[in-house]
């Protein structure tokens, strides 16, 4: 079984993002880059399946500029075998993430697609749903156990109160959350081996994919600042606090 | 015009989110129409009916759409989707679920987690969790939308009378099937839509510790939180995490009881109406947005205060 686990390069999460003055989007110049977190947690799932004996090849590929060849490398320390670039600048929104993804699958014909759930600088959590909907396979989001079995998977999901499970037909879209398993640290070694295994680039035309966006950013504002409030030397003044000024208690 | 929005419900209960939902639909303006899409959901269906603002309640009613599957959900929606300028729903596990599935199927671009509506194709939302608001506009013909339901002030929930309409159930995809569920059982209110939070962060010291808080919220009437930290530490589930990658609440009072403050948890949180903090390291940034910090060993101050209420 081939696993294909799609990876985005975002600004890392441990840096606190600027807005520009001129409102037009963040600061990302001369800023850390990494992958985004639940997509590394992708990355080890599927890797951990190739472990297991349950995949037998795992392909990452990411959509955007040719720095994202450095987070394809990431993957591939952590133990991708090899990956695919769809090299563009322009800007990419998640229903053109989706079709050029597609267009992958449509080439690479994995059995199962794990990404993350969401990425951390856009925040829409829409991909792999999207993914899904584009190839009529079934989906399970934000997944905390993943279980291959035959032509199945048996997957764990966080939904708000509690946990389900579902059991999907291959081939199936799986994203991850936080809880699925911890990745494990790159080692040098690895990383070494990373930098001679195959990565292949594309473009969107040569997938014959329109990616113009759909979404017109207009601005980019900070949020309203909450301020900080005062420093109660007691709990009978908090008490005091809450019930005769707040009104809350 | 017409809004379409996509009801949260257990088939015998409204979930409260919906009526944040239609409080935004009535903001982009034109006919709000409601989908109940559940088995045996009639009484959540008449619920719909009653809320302000709504124009009608559309009904599906089948065994394919008992568990919620996202592929027969959006296989309803869709049958619906033509009639309609507006598609929206809870930005909640299962909106969050379902609509993308929806707007890709359309050809559309999905907005997440909407803010504020702006105009009736212009709106704002959250990004790089909650350190920017981008505003965006969409040039599709349909708006699929999520709403980020503390940001709307719910409508009334009684006081309308929409007729209730009921269409056949999509059929079943035959790709997914629900194995089981685990919900945690509890008195106490959803996290999401809680008037008061009582959350423990990685200074609670174990599960055990988590336990103190249990009177505090009682006495509150609180649902329980928690930072990721203290999630991915394993003294609570994941099902409490608030923050960028849990939760995201605005209660009337939220207590943040030995949490620093990281940016991801301040981006779940920071929207609450009144915030306090207990911890015992003055210099925690979760003082930088609380309304009322007390510097106390939280084993003695959260107890004091339980029994002060």
């Amino acid at each position: 079984m081939k696993v294909l686990v799609p990876v985005k390069r975002v600004v890392d999460y441990n840096v606190k993002v600027r807005v520009k003055s001129d409102q037009t989007g963040v600061d990302v110049a001369n800023v850390k880059m990494s992958m985004n977190p639940f997509d590394e947690i992708a990355v080890e799932e599927a890797t951990r399946l190739k472990e297991s004996g349950a995949a037998t090849e795992v392909v990452a590929v990411s959509c955007g500029v040719q720095q994202a060849q450095e987070t394809l490398r990431t993957a591939m320390a952590i133990g991708a075998d090899r990956s695919v670039l769809v090299q563009t600048d322009a800007e990419l929104q998640p229903l053109a993430v989706a079709k050029l993804l597609k267009a992958l699958v449509d080439k690479e014909q994995p059995q199962l697609v794990i990404l993350g759930k969401q990425a951390i600088d856009d925040d829409a959590n829409q991909t792999g749903q999207m993914l899904a909907a584009l190839l009529d396979w079934p989906q399970a989001t934000f997944a905390s156990k993943v279980d291959v079995a035959g032509d199945k998977v048996k997957v764990t999901r966080e939904i708000d109160g509690g946990l389900e499970t579902l059991e999907l037909k291959l081939p199936a879209i799986v994203t991850t959350d936080l809880r699925l398993n911890e990745p494990r640290y790159v080692t040098l070694p690895n990383i070494m081996k990373a930098k001679k295994k195959p990565l292949d680039t594309v473009t969107p035309e040569a997938l014959s994919v329109d990616v113009t966006p759909r979404l017109k950013t207009l601005k980019v504002t900070e949020p309203p600042v909450r301020s900080a409030g005062v420093v109660v030397p007691d709990v009978a003044a908090l008490v005091d606090k809450l019930k005769n000024e707040a009104k809350v208690v | 015009m017409s809004v379409l929005v996509i009801a949260e419900h257990d088939n015998a209960q409204l979930k409260g989110a919906t009526l944040n939902v239609i409080a935004a639909a009535a903001k982009i303006g034109g006919d709000v129409h409601v989908l109940v899409m559940g088995a045996g959901a009639q009484a959540a269906a008449d619920q719909a009916a009653k809320a302000v603002g709504v124009a009608k309640v559309i009904l599906a009613d089948g065994a394919s759409l008992a568990e919620g599957l996202a592929e027969n959900l959006a296989a309803q929606v869709l049958g619906l989707a033509s009639a309609y300028s507006h598609i929206l729903f809870a930005a909640t596990s299962t909106g969050k679920n379902v609509a993308p599935r929806v707007a890709a199927k359309l050809d559309v671009a999905q907005i997440s987690d909407i803010i504020s509506v702006e105009s009736a194709d212009t709106f704002a939302r959250p990004i790089y969790a909650g350190n920017a608001i981008a505003t965006v506009q969409s040039q599709d013909a349909v708006k699929v939308i999520t709403v980020r339901t503390t940001a709307f002030d719910p409508v009334a929930a009684e006081g309308g009378q929409a007729a209730v309409e009921s269409v056949a159930a999509a059929a079943d995809s035959g790709l997914s099937a629900f194995v089981g569920r685990e919900l945690a059982k509890s008195d106490r209110p959803e996290l999401a839509g809680a008037a008061a939070v009582v959350s423990g962060g990685r200074g609670m010291g174990s599960a055990d510790n988590f336990k103190i808080l249990e009177p505090l919220a009682d006495k509150l009437g609180a649902a329980l939180g928690a930072s990721r930290a203290a999630v991915d530490a394993g003294y609570a589930p994941n099902d409490w995490q608030v923050g960028q990658t849990g939760k995201i609440v605005a209660p009337q009072l939220y207590v943040a009881v030995g949490i620093s403050g990281a940016i991801q948890h301040l981006a779940g949180m920071k929207d609450s109406k009144v915030i306090v903090a207990i911890n015992k390291d003055a210099e925690a940034p979760i003082f930088g947005v609380a309304d009322y910090g007390l510097v106390a060993d939280l084993f003695q101050a959260v107890p004091e205060l339980a029994k002060s209420l």
